[in-house]
């Protein structure tokens, strides 16, 4: 996983509430066997039409928004478990999604590809979408060891949360299986004393 | 003064990661075609090999057919994918054509593979439908499936805990779906987002095990990534002779420990919300997410109830993209497609409830009507209930197995701008094919519509 430390970049605004899964890529999608090119897909729907012509007023589709930072309206990732979402908005250049409610299994996708969630409060995220539309060039900057989100243009900025482990983790580019395959000892000594009812049905 | 939740937790946690999550272990890990291929990919990458194979069943479900062969090369890569992963990695791999095939969380209870007390994940967030028994079950994403291959453990916060309790008798004609469709347009999209959740109270009790099922397979759709039910006698009745349940004195001394698996009465959860049975009718949505339903007897809201600009602003997106109008009833709406299936009511009991509707009666003419059995088993006692021979009479198509018309990643697709009543658990815009209308609703309103070809009371 890359390492993710300090991110200072124009955002995309996505003024809509409750994004779902099947929004940021539909499950017609879902049909490869690996992790690569499913950015050309995100948002499909909404980028494209039926003819496969760009949607003009789609943010995605107006030049004037561009960057690795996607702001996007309250309760982002709803829906399907599908890690495909994660790794389109990885795969089209997004490394931080800004939102004021995440839902859970997105978060933790986004998490493991080295994505970070940033949550922060919805006036925050009401002056971000106005402060875009007035101007698409300003940047924002989200800086993880300080866990600080800000406008350095407006001087506005608010702290956000991460446990202290995922963060170590995006700073190393570390992720969670290593931990867990260094932990095989403590796994193993707890399974003696677990009780499996299936263990001796299964052939 | 603890929760059910908190006891099973507890006893699956090998230790907390100071300011971090817990090595959580998972007895029963079920994977399918769709998020399993680039966590053995990962295993690959690091030459390790899977740790506890007997632990870990696949299915084929999202991507399969339910008529014919398959003939997309890309579904066909995928399944040969799933089926080659699990030879190359001794996992058991019920494919198609397989007598235990069938949609991942209709198979898993279905086989006596969910059991109380235990903990049970899949790449799919419908995986909450497993809590119906008494365990921890939720979805979880490919690098996570990857991490249960590997070690059979996963790396978790400890969500919130939250109590609804439904009490009292259920008016004629509601059912489970109805249930779960009222709490999600009372709680919202995002109301569960953080917490796991134990459904109780006098009218959940009286639920059978597949109402309960259809129950807890919701929470998601409130943003909770699980949903339980403790244990009782209907469960163990459910569980006994099952293929992969235990048998004569290891069931019994199974039902022993699970008798223990309840809320001490001095529990306290972080949320609870009390229901009056009385107050739910028949539902169905209106909108373009679950939480936007309605009963059968109110009308589609104005944006005037809302005082938040952006939810005024999503419920006129959203019925824009329905095309119905603010404040307007949803009965009498003609309806194109209706499709009963899927992992929230495609099991035998939710077919009896539309057989009954669709008994001696023809499908509206209008209408193209899809019934898709959850397994091979649901499709075979359906057969041997003379229940397949009533939808047939009834111009209704009985399918194959498989998740369908319920998110379109197969043939089975709603065309852009037509209405589909589906007893499925999303609305989502193009969730059943590009610009596909979505209405979630029970099993009997989906068959009582596909006679009368509109939004009718079901008998």
């Amino acid at each position: 996983m890359e390492k993710l430390i300090k991110i200072t970049s124009t955002c995309v605004p996505l003024n809509i509430e409750n994004v779902d899964t099947d929004q940021i890529i539909p499950a017609r999608f879902l049909k490869a066997t690996d992790k690569k090119g499913f950015g050309e897909n995100l948002f499909r729907d909404w980028r494209y039409d039926k003819n496969m012509q760009p949607i003009p007023d789609f943010p995605l589709n107006q030049k004037q928004y561009a960057g690795s930072i996607l702001v996007a309206g309250k309760n982002f990732g709803s829906g399907s478990s599908r890690e495909h979402a994660a790794w389109a908005l990885g795969d089209y250049g997004f490394k931080v999604v800004i939102s004021s409610y995440f839902a859970d299994i997105f978060k933790n996708n986004a998490l493991n590809n080295g994505i970070l969630p940033v949550q922060i409060s919805e006036k925050l995220l009401e002056v971000i979408f106005e402060k875009i539309s007035q101007n698409p060039k300003l940047e924002l900057e989200v800086d993880l060891p300080l866990q600080k989100m800000s406008i350095p243009f407006f001087g506005l900025y608010e702290f956000f949360e991460i446990d202290s482990y995922k963060k170590q983790c995006l700073l190393e580019g570390l992720d969670d299986i290593d931990y867990l395959l260094n932990s095989k000892n403590e796994i193993e000594a707890f399974e003696i004393k677990h009780v499996d009812y299936t263990a001796n049905q299964i052939a | 003064m603890k929760t059910i939740f908190e006891k099973i937790w507890e006893k699956h946690s090998i230790k907390k990661i100071p300011d971090g999550p817990e090595v959580l272990y998972i007895d029963r890990h079920l994977i399918h075609e769709v998020t399993s291929p680039q966590a053995f990919d990962g295993l690959r990458a690091r030459g390790i090999r899977v740790f506890r194979p007997e632990k870990t069943f696949a299915t084929a479900d999202h991507n399969v057919p339910t008529m014919g062969e398959v003939s997309d090369p890309l579904s066909k890569i995928q399944l040969a994918t799933l089926e080659n992963n699990c030879a190359e990695f001794g996992i058991s791999h019920f494919g198609l054509g397989h007598e235990n095939n069938g949609v991942v969380h209709i198979i898993g209870p279905e086989l006596g593979l969910t059991l109380p007390g235990t903990t049970i994940v899949c790449g799919d967030s419908h995986t909450a439908t497993h809590g119906a028994f008494g365990a921890i079950a939720f979805g979880i994403g490919t690098s996570e499936v990857e991490m249960v291959l590997s070690t059979q453990c996963l790396l978790q916060t400890k969500p919130k805990t939250m109590r609804i309790n439904v009490n009292g008798k259920l008016n004629n004609g509601v059912t489970a779906k109805d249930i779960i469709l009222y709490i999600i347009a009372q709680l919202g999209t995002g109301g569960g987002t953080g917490y796991f959740i134990e459904y109780a109270g006098s009218t959940i009790e009286a639920l059978s095990m597949e109402e309960r099922m259809t129950v807890c397979n919701m929470s998601i759709e409130m943003g909770s990534r699980g949903g339980l039910v403790a244990p009782d006698q209907i469960t163990f009745e459910y569980i006994k002779g099952r293929k992969f349940a235990p048998k004569e004195q290891a069931f019994n001394d199974a039902v022993n420990q699970w008798k223990q698996l309840s809320s001490d009465s001095d529990a306290t959860f972080d949320k609870e919300y009390t229901f009056d049975a009385a107050k739910i009718g028949t539902m169905i949505t209106y909108g373009t997410n679950p939480g936007m339903g309605i009963q059968l007897n109110d009308n589609i809201p104005t944006a005037l109830k809302f005082s938040d600009e952006s939810e005024k602003n999503g419920l006129r997106k959203a019925l824009q993209y329905m095309d119905f109008k603010e404040g307007e009833s949803m009965l009498g709406k003609k309806i194109d497609f209706v499709f009963i299936g899927s992992c929230t009511n495609g099991r035998i009991e939710d077919l009896r409830v539309a057989a009954e509707q669709v008994k001696g009666k023809q499908k509206a003419e209008h209408v193209t009507a899809w019934i898709v059995p959850g397994s091979h088993r649901v499709r075979i006692q359906a057969e041997e209930e003379g229940l397949i021979a009533i939808f047939k009479a009834a111009g209704i198509e009985v399918r194959q197995p498989g998740c369908s018309a319920c998110l379109a990643m197969n043939d089975d697709k709603v065309p852009a701008g037509k209405y589909c009543v589906s007893t499925s658990n999303r609305n989502f815009q193009g969730r059943q094919g590009p610009g596909s209308r979505t209405l979630l609703a029970s099993p009997k309103l989906a068959a009582a519509a596909a006679v009368a070809g509109k939004i009718v009371y079901p008998l």
